[in-house]
């Protein structure tokens, strides 16, 4: 089996989000991580490996930034290579570019599965999955939380609102990982530090199979905000009953929610 | 030219967050001098268009066929993408929702069109469309616009309301596309009784690490039940494996923003603030007075939820 697992270097969720002087995002004070949700599709990787008994696991990060604590965590938890795609010549990189980019760059290699997280949680959009299968034209099952493979064929059980669905796809396809799809290992000490000597490929985004003039984002950031934060709220005070019937009153009569 | 909006249903009846999809359309359009067209994809979908009628649709395309009786990514996308091509539509919206993430993307890109999903803002700057979204889980917005011939925008559910504005639209019936695909969707499970889903509900009640262990959500539930609220958990307590992770709230699990929030036992570590911090309103009970969560809570309960949630109980049931 040859999977390719796009990974994304995120801040950690338990960042505070600053804005600079210029109105960009403050990267200077967080601490960076693997997307939460990659890392399932990392463990998923690398157990498909094992239960076919062979084949490679490479990891593929599109980005501005270098994403190598990202793409170190993926190497020492098992995977055998791991390549940035340094997009630096871009100006702004949105969805439909990283698509192209990481496209670009699979286009021509042999690949049985391209697994990604389900979603970003830096920037929330969901949106590069579908992209990138629409780009490969290769089918795609998204938010993922099990799956088998047997005889070239996948069953995955796909996460909806309030149940799922069981899909069969063909290999190859893309999948994207959701939560309770594995519980990802934690590297040893000394995997952590073989990962840290590994190198990791560094492959300029107009070398990767696509050229710069081609590829325009299809969107822009007019401005970044911070959401007004809420007002403190108030502590109830009293005995139980005197704060439950009260706060059910309020709830009624004032916010009118039941 | 017209805003295209892709109506999503279950078994023929519209979904919550598609009439606040068309509600927006129709409040665009009007500002824009814009039709608006609804796209539903099915089987047996008799009532939808009378459904859709009362939120102020122009036309109805209609794509039925046995073969789309549950969603197939391949030949719903290709439908959209027979509708876009039919009618070159300025705007298409849907809500964000688990078809509109699997779907919007690959069409967005097969026919070269910029994306933003999750909005929870829209507005008209000039000719141009202003799109505002949350990232970070909410923790900053963000404003941007599209800059492609046509423009994908998915809503956020609950963001936007539902607002009924009856017409009567032509219901024009296409050729369903049923393309050849590698992937196919054998069957969809969607076990009942499980009160309002987490994403659309108009109140939630979750439970966290100060339940103490997983029975303590039969209380969670309980509760939930006579609000008809849907059941909410903190990370912790997802991890901790006393509830599934469906139902997790926050950065790393589902971003909600119903009209009343219940925090049981959750100290509101900042990426669980981050998943429903734009509830309307918040009422938190905890045990220590420290908690983050009583700092963003509209009505905060210092106390044992274990003495506290049972009067609630008892109240709302009537007798107490």
């Amino acid at each position: 089996m040859n999977i390719v697992v796009c990974i994304k270097q995120t801040f950690d969720s338990e960042a505070r989000i600053q804005l600079t002087s210029e109105g960009s995002i403050d990267e200077s004070l967080v601490k960076f991580v693997i997307n939460p949700f990659d890392e399932y599709a990392v463990e998923e990787a690398l157990l498909l490996k094992e239960g076919a008994g062979g084949g490679e696991v490479t990891l593929i990060s599109a980005d501005r930034r270098d994403p190598s604590v990202a793409l170190r965590q993926g190497l020492a938890m098992g995977a055998d290579r791991a390549v940035w795609l340094d997009c630096n010549k871009i100006p702004f990189v949105d969805h439909h570019v990283y698509a192209q980019a990481l496209a670009g760059w699979l286009r021509g290699r042999s690949f049985d599965l391209v697994l990604c997280g389900k979603m970003a949680i830096d920037d929330g959009a969901s949106e590069l999955p579908s992209r990138l299968a629409g780009v490969l034209n290769i089918p795609q099952v998204t938010t993922v939380s099990q799956l088998r493979i047997e005889n070239g064929r996948m069953l995955a059980k796909r996460d909806i609102e309030g149940g799922f669905e069981m899909v069969e796809v063909e290999l190859p396809c893309l999948v994207s990982a959701q939560k309770g799809l594995n519980i990802p290992r934690y590297p040893s000490l000394r995997k952590i530090m073989e990962a840290k000597r590994k190198t990791v490929e560094r492959i300029e985004i107009d070398r990767s199979g696509i050229s710069l003039s081609e590829i325009n984002p299809f969107v822009e950031i007019e401005e970044y905000m911070l959401p007004s934060a809420r007002t403190a709220g108030r502590i109830l005070e009293g005995d139980h009953q005197t704060i439950v019937a009260g706060l059910l009153r309020m709830l009624h009569e004032e916010r009118r929610i039941f | 030219m017209s805003i295209l909006v892709f109506a999503e249903h279950r078994g023929g009846i519209l979904r919550k967050a598609a009439k606040e999809a068309l509600s927006k359309g129709r409040t665009l359009a009007e500002q824009m001098g814009l039709k608006v067209a609804a796209l539903i994809i099915g089987s047996d979908m008799g009532g939808l268009p009378e459904q859709i009628s009362k939120y102020g649709v122009d036309d109805v395309y209609v794509a039925d066929d046995q073969s789309l009786a549950i969603y197939q990514t391949e030949s719903y996308a290709a439908n959209l993408q027979l509708v876009i091509k039919e009618m070159n539509p300025k705007v298409v919206m849907m809500a964000n929702s688990a078809i509109s993430r699997d779907m919007a993307p690959l069409v967005a890109e097969r026919i070269g069109a910029g994306l933003v999903p999750d909005c929870v803002e829209i507005t008209l700057k000039g000719e141009k469309l202003s799109y505002t979204r949350p990232v970070f889980a909410g923790k900053a917005l963000v404003r941007m616009r599209v800059n492609t011939p046509i423009e994908f925008v998915t809503l956020r559910p609950n963001a936007f309301p539902a607002v009924e504005s009856p017409t009567l639209p032509r219901v024009k019936q296409i050729k369903a596309a049923v393309p050849d695909s590698g992937a196919k969707t054998v069957c969809v499970d969607l076990p009942e009784g499980q009160g309002p889903e987490l994403t659309e509900a108009d109140v939630i009640v979750s439970g966290g690490r100060g339940l103490g262990d997983a029975d303590g959500f039969a209380l969670v539930r309980e509760l939930a039940g006579l609000l008809d609220a849907a059941v909410g958990a903190s990370r912790s307590a997802v991890d901790a494996g006393w509830a599934g992770h469906r139902m997790q709230v926050g950065q790393t699990g589902n971003v909600v923003s119903p009209k009343l929030y219940i925090a049981l036992g959750i100290s509101g570590a900042i990426q669980h603030i981050a998943g429903m911090g734009t509830s309307k309103c918040i009422v938190a009970v905890n045990k220590d007075p420290e908690a983050n969560i009583l700092k963003v809570a509209d009505y905060g309960i210092v106390g044992d939820l274990y003495e506290v949630v049972p009067i609630m109980i008892k109240k709302l049931k009537g007798n107490g």
